[in-house]
Formats: structure tokens, C-alpha cells, sequence
């Protein structure tokens, strides 16, 4: 049945059925991700975005080329959905000289400058300084470009994100703080780590404003990060949203997660699902069909084996990359300046 | 040529670049309205205003972090921490974003920012406020770190590190801000650049290798050594990372022997380290073990007689170099 032209919060019939495609291939490419690491071809630590696709999907979907997304080490989703080819993200996975960060950042180091995926930090909260400091540089030269910057709850714990958030206030930055309230910091529940139950309390303390949005609703993510990203643009300061989640996998590929039940966990993935979620909305309104969803899928599927393929074929960095790029200039590279045998 | 402090060297090398690049701005605690905390920056809020001289709250991991987001965006940041010791709250992004990122994320990000903080004691500010942390950052792939000594270097430094596309750290030394020296006039255009060391007084019996603050008590030493027929040589290092090494090779091979003077603890600092180096390169060219002066192993105690014992002086370089020029060299 196809279907009218009709609208869900502004956005054609077109662009949602793009934003379910993106939701689709995040999970289609993080569920090939996870395969090549059972399989030994990606090492280190890998961080799934499994489960919270709607955040990513309903938040980026609002930004412009020139604008800036960073974010933390579970950032695959957010690379490819700034722009990144899901090969490149893939090629990086795996190591290879034609992965975003020629191999030397592995999954939880990836960057584009023309797309303005400006990193994957390792360090919980390390991203919310750096970013307050891109949209202090966009104020400072007049541009018009927005900072969005994603981190989980654990980050909330850091200092970074309190002192951030005053200078991002007390500065008015174009910068929209995304936590992805995912309510495990690792095996740690928020309950107990937080002294408050939202980040509201956490907004007003820095005198900007806060949401709370239920983020497996990609349209309800869409909506809020809509008016935050517009409150920055209009050079009215920072906002902090607060996007409650649920990851469906393990913190790491390593993570049993002992912390929680598997009723728990059941239970989100089976009532909660945010492409459940969304395809039940579209099929509801007379949107979209049952029939695109699987055409989506499908293609989703095909281009994580696609990117898949694309990383094992590709080469391992040269060993002369190895001390390539310590320094811009590569002459100082070494602790030593030595010019002569 | 003019004799100025290295405070107004300093100085009018930010403004000299804040002049010639719209894109370089400076931040810090306390460096508008006041000045700066050893007034560096005075006067340069009022000529620029708050766009470009930007206070911020007392915060240094955000502040730095922030700095490297805005050299990630395009600017030109030169931020001033209070002191060397207030960086180790920022040390997290400075070793883990800002040495990082270029290498990490394959070649793309540039951070082109320059970090000043002096460091150093002698002024009986107690165990937190007097320690030379150099050496830490120094160890770092992926930083630059420079210790300029005079008031010429400071300024044709201060101004390669702004241009410099790298992370600069700029260690500064707080008694060295009153010191005075020759630097060009006004408007005549000059850098140094950030990894050559220079022979600061040439020497023909031992070579005295220094940085930082440590170079003037080390030049007393030398005019000391020479009443008693040593002609010492005296290196100033300038930068201890990258290490200029061709030059101490080249000046141990005169003199078959070395001191290393530096205000900073001994084990595994950037003594040990130049001693390493030395031993690695030029071990043929020596005629006796590497002397070490270093400050003494301990927080820096607050009392000005414990202060003055615990701190490298003059004396101590005489004694070093003694100890390894035999007398019958000394008159030759």
C-alpha cells in the first residue's frame, strides 16, 4: 500500500523512511561488527550501539554538513550517520590503511574533517571540553555551524561535564550536549551513581535549558534535538538534553553483564525496540509498509556485508606508518632531533 | 637592540602575533582584568578586548580542553596556565587529546596550540607551588616542549610556537619573568625555533648542558670555573623535546666531558635522559662519567634555609665540573 504524502513532526514521507534506513544500518553494521570480532578480525575494545540507534538517527538528522558531531568511544553510529561510509568505518574496525584513521585509531578513534566527525574519545568525557572549545571557535569567527556532542551517563559522573557545561552557559556556545542515558556506566546503574535521578537538576544548575527525551521515540529525539540544535544556531547557547536508552548488548564485546537480569534486558528488546517502535508508528499513521521496511533492511544488510568485504580486502598500514604522523612536521617526530649519522 | 625583561619579551610577542593573526586569541585564569598572575598579559585586554583576551573560570581541564577545540576549529590559541603545577588537573587532555589526536585520527586533526606555565621554585612557595614538571610532559610522543631562558629566546619562541602547527608546551619559570636581556627593537621580525638548542658561551675543557633558569646560575658557574683556568661551555638546551642531540654530540666531542644542570628531580627526568642519549651517541668521546646536578629528591620544603638547600645552585655546578676536569687540563 502506498501511501500518501503524508508528515510525522515535519519530516516527508522520504525522510523518514531515510531515518529508518539509517536505524537499520546501524544495527545491520554493528551486528557485522560483532560477527568480525568473534571471528578475530577486530581487536581491542568494541563499544555497540545496539539498542540506541534512535538517539543517533533522530539527533544528527538535524545537523548540516559544516556542523560538528563528537562523541565517545561507542561512536560508530554517529560517524557513519555525519557521513561516514560504513567501508571506512569497517576498514578502521579492522585495522586497515583505508579505515578512517588509517588503522592507528582502531573503534573508538574515528574522524573526518571534511565531515566533521571530529573523534571518538577513549577517555570517558574528554570530548566535552574539546567541543565547547569547536563551537567557542565558531562563535569566535562569526560561522554559523553547530557542535553537537554526545557521551553516556557514565561522563555525567566526570568533572569535565560540569565544568564544561559552565563554560559552554557562561559562553552561550553553539554546542548541544547529548547524554545518552543508556543507564549502565559499564556495569554501573545510574541509581547508583548519580545523586539525582535526571540531568534536569543538572541543566538548571548551569543555567541552561534541559530535556528529557525517551529515546527509543526517534521522533520524539528528532524534536528535541530540532529545538536545541536551532537554539544554538540562533546564538542562544547550549542546551542539554538528557535521551534515555538502553544498550541491548554488553558495555564491550567482553561484557557478560552480570549487572543486570536477562528479563531486563528481554524485556527492552522485546517491547522497547526503537526500529520496532518506529516501523509500528509509520505502519499506524499509513506511512509506510511493512514491505519498505524489509526493502530498508535488505539494503542495510547488504552494505554492512559490503563494508565488511571491503576492510578484509583492503592492506595493512606500511610499517613506514608507523612513525608517520606523530608531529605535523614530521621532522620533530622523535624525542630527538638527530640529523647526522 | 634593547635590554628588555623576559615579562615585556613575552609579552610583545603575543601582541606582535595577536597583530599579525586575527585567528590567535589567549585565554586564561585571571589574564584580562588582572593582567595575568605574573602580569604577562597587562594592558592587552585593553587593546584587544574581551573577544580575544578571554578570562575563564578557574577550571583548568575545560579550559584546556576547550583551547584544543578551538585549535581544532580553526583558531590560534595561546592559553596561559597559572602554573606548571595546576596543569596536572589539565594533563588528561593535554597527554591524552592534545599529544594524541594527530597521530591517533591518521594525520587529520591539527592542533596548532601553544600552552604557557611557568613553573620552578626559589621563592618559598611551598611543595605545590614550586615543582619543575617538564620532564613529564617531555616523555610524551606527539608534544613539543620548550624552556626558553632569555628574554630574546623567549619572544622568538613564543612566536615560532604560535606558528607552529603542533602542541606547544611552553614552559616559562617564575623567577625568570624580572630577568633582563638584549632583544631586537620593536617591529624588527625575528624567531627562534623550537628545536636547537644554542652554545650560550663557548668552552674548550667541559660542556655544562642547562635549561631554563638553570642557564644563569650555570653562566655564574662558568665565569667562576674560568677564574680557576676551566673554560666551561655552556649549552642551553631551549627545547627538551625534541632533544637537539647533534649539538651536544658536537660539543662533547671538543670537550670529552659533561654536566648536566637542571632544577627538576633526578631519577628518570630529562638529566637521566640527555645523560642517556649522550652515552648512547658520543660514549667513545668521553673521558669520564656525566656529572648531574639536580634539585634535591624531595617536595620542596617552604623554609627559605631548607628552600635554599634543596634548590641546584652555582656552587654545586663548580664542584661537578671539578670533579672531572683533572687540574693539569684545567691550565692548558
Amino acid at each position: 500500500m502506498a501511501i500518501s504524502n503524508a508528515t510525522l513532526a515535519g519530516l516527508t514521507r522520504t525522510q523518514l523512511l531515510e531515518m529508518h534506513y539509517m536505524m537499520s544500518l546501524l544495527r545491520r553494521f554493528e551486528e557485522k561488527s560483532a560477527e568480525e570480532y568473534t571471528r578475530g578480525k577486530i581487536g581491542g575494545f568494541m563499544h555497540l550501539y545496539i539498542g540506541q540507534e534512535a538517539v543517533g538517527v533522530g539527533s544528527i538528522t538535524n545537523l548540516l554538513p559544516e556542523d560538528r558531531v563528537l562523541s565517545s568511544y561507542r561512536e560508530h553510529g554517529h560517524a557513519i550517520l555525519k557521513g561516514m561510509e560504513p567501508r571506512v568505518v569497517m576498514a578502521e574496525l579492522f585495522g586497515k590503511s583505508t579505515g578512517c584513521s588509517k588503522g592507528k585509531g582502531g573503534s573508538m578513534h574515528m574522524w573526518s574533517n571534511e565531515l566533521g566527525v571530529y573523534g571518538g574519545n577513549g577517555i570517558v568525557a574528554a570530548q566535552l571540553p574539546m567541543a565547547a572549545g569547536l563551537a567557542f571557535a565558531a562563535q569566535y569567527q562569526g560561522l554559523n555551524n553547530v557542535t553537537m556532542c554526545f557521551f553516556g551517563d557514565g561522563a555525567v559522573d566526570e568533572g569535565a561535564f560540569h565544568e564544561s557545561l559552565n563554560l559552554a552557559s557562561l559562553w552561550k556556545l553553539p554546542v548541544v550536549y547529548m547524554c545518552e542515558n543508556n543507564q549502565y556506566s559499564m556495569g554501573m546503574a545510574v541509581a547508583k551513581a548519580w545523586a539525582v535521578d535526571s540531568l534536569m537538576p543538572r541543566a538548571a544548575a548551569y543555567n541552561m535549558p534541559g530535556e528529557q527525551v525517551d529515546g527509543m521515540d526517534v521522533i520524539a529525539v528528532y524534536e528535541a534535538a530540532l529545538r536545541a540544535v536551532e537554539r544554538a544556531r540562533n546564538g542562544e547557547g547550549p542546551t542539554l538534553l538528557e535521551i534515555k536508552t538502553y544498550r541491548f548488548r554488553g558495555h564491550s564485546m567482553t561484557d557478560p553483564a552480570y549487572y543486570r537480569t536477562r528479563e531486563e534486558e528481554h524485556e527492552w528488546r522485546n517491547t522497547r525496540d526503537p526500529i520496532g517502535i518506529f516501523e509500528k508508528r509509520l505502519q499506524e499513521q499509513g506511512i509506510a509498509t511493512q514491505a519498505e521496511f524489509d526493502q530498508n533492511d535488505a539494503r542495510a544488510t547488504q552494505v554492512a556485508e559490503d563494508a565488511a568485504d571491503f576492510a578484509e580486502n583492503s592492506p595493512d598500514p606500511a610499517p613506514a606508518e608507523l612513525f608517520t604522523g606523530v608531529m605535523v612536521d614530521n621532522s620533530t617526530a622523535l624525542s630527538f632531533r638527530r640529523e647526522r649519522e | 637592540m634593547r635590554t628588555i625583561t623576559y615579562r615585556d619579551a613575552l609579552r610583545e610577542a603575543i601582541r606582535e602575533e595577536m597583530l599579525r593573526d586575527e585567528r590567535v586569541f589567549i585565554l586564561g585564569e585571571d589574564i584580562a582584568g588582572y593582567g595575568g598572575t605574573y602580569a604577562v598579559s597587562k594592558g592587552l585586554f585593553e587593546e584587544f578586548g574581551e573577544k580575544r583576551v578571554r578570562d575563564t573560570p578557574l577550571a583548568e581541564e575545560v579550559i584546556t580542553g576547550a583551547a584544543i577545540g578551538a585549535a581544532l576549529g580553526g583558531l590560534r590559541p595561546i592559553l596561559e596556565l597559572m602554573t606548571v603545577n595546576f596543569s596536572l588537573l589539565a594533563s588528561d587532555q593535554i597527554i591524552n587529546s592534545a599529544a594524541k589526536f594527530h597521530y591517533m585520527f591518521g594525520g587529520q586533526p591539527q592542533i596548532p596550540l601553544v600552552i604557557r606555565m611557568p613553573g620552578g621554585g626559589g621563592a618559598q612557595r611551598g611543595a605545590q607551588h614550586s615543582q619543575m614538571l617538564e620532564t613529564m610532559y617531555a616523555h610524551v610522543p606527539g608534544l613539543k616542549v620548550v624552556t626558553p631562558a632569555t628574554p630574546y629566546d623567549v619572544k622568538g619562541m613564543l612566536k615560532s610556537a604560535v606558528r607552529d602547527p603542533n602542541p606547544v608546551l611552553f614552559i616559562e619559570h617564575e623567577l625568570l619573568y624580572n630577568i633582563k636581556g638584549d632583544v631586537p627593537d620593536e617591529g624588527v621580525e625575528y624567531t627562534v625555533p623550537l628545536d636547537r638548542g644554542e652554545v650560550k658561551r663557548a668552552g674548550q675543557h667541559i660542556t655544562i648542558i642547562t635549561f631554563s633558569r638553570m642557564l644563569h646560575v650555570t653562566m655564574q658557574a662558568a665565569e667562576d670555573l674560568a677564574k680557576e683556568g676551566i673554560d666551561a661551555e655552556v649549552i642551553d638546551l631551549r627545547c627538551i623535546r625534541p632533544i637537539d642531540i647533534d649539538l651536544l654530540v658536537d660539543s662533547v666531542k671538543k670537550t670529552n666531558r659533561v654536566v648536566i644542570a637542571e632544577e627538576g628531580w633526578k631519577y628518570y627526568g630529562t638529566g637521566q635522559g640527555l645523560a642517556a642519549l649522550i652515552y648512547e651517541f658520543a660514549f667513545d668521546y668521553l673521558d669520564a662519567p656525566i656529572q648531574h646536578v639536580h634539585g634535591a629528591d624531595v617536595p620542596m620544603p617552604y623554609s627559605k634555609s631548607l628552600e635554599r638547600l634543596a634548590m641546584p645552585n652555582k656552587d654545586a655546578i663548580v664542584k661537578a665540573a671539578k670533579a672531572i676536569v683533572p687540574a693539569v687540563l684545567a691550565h692548558t
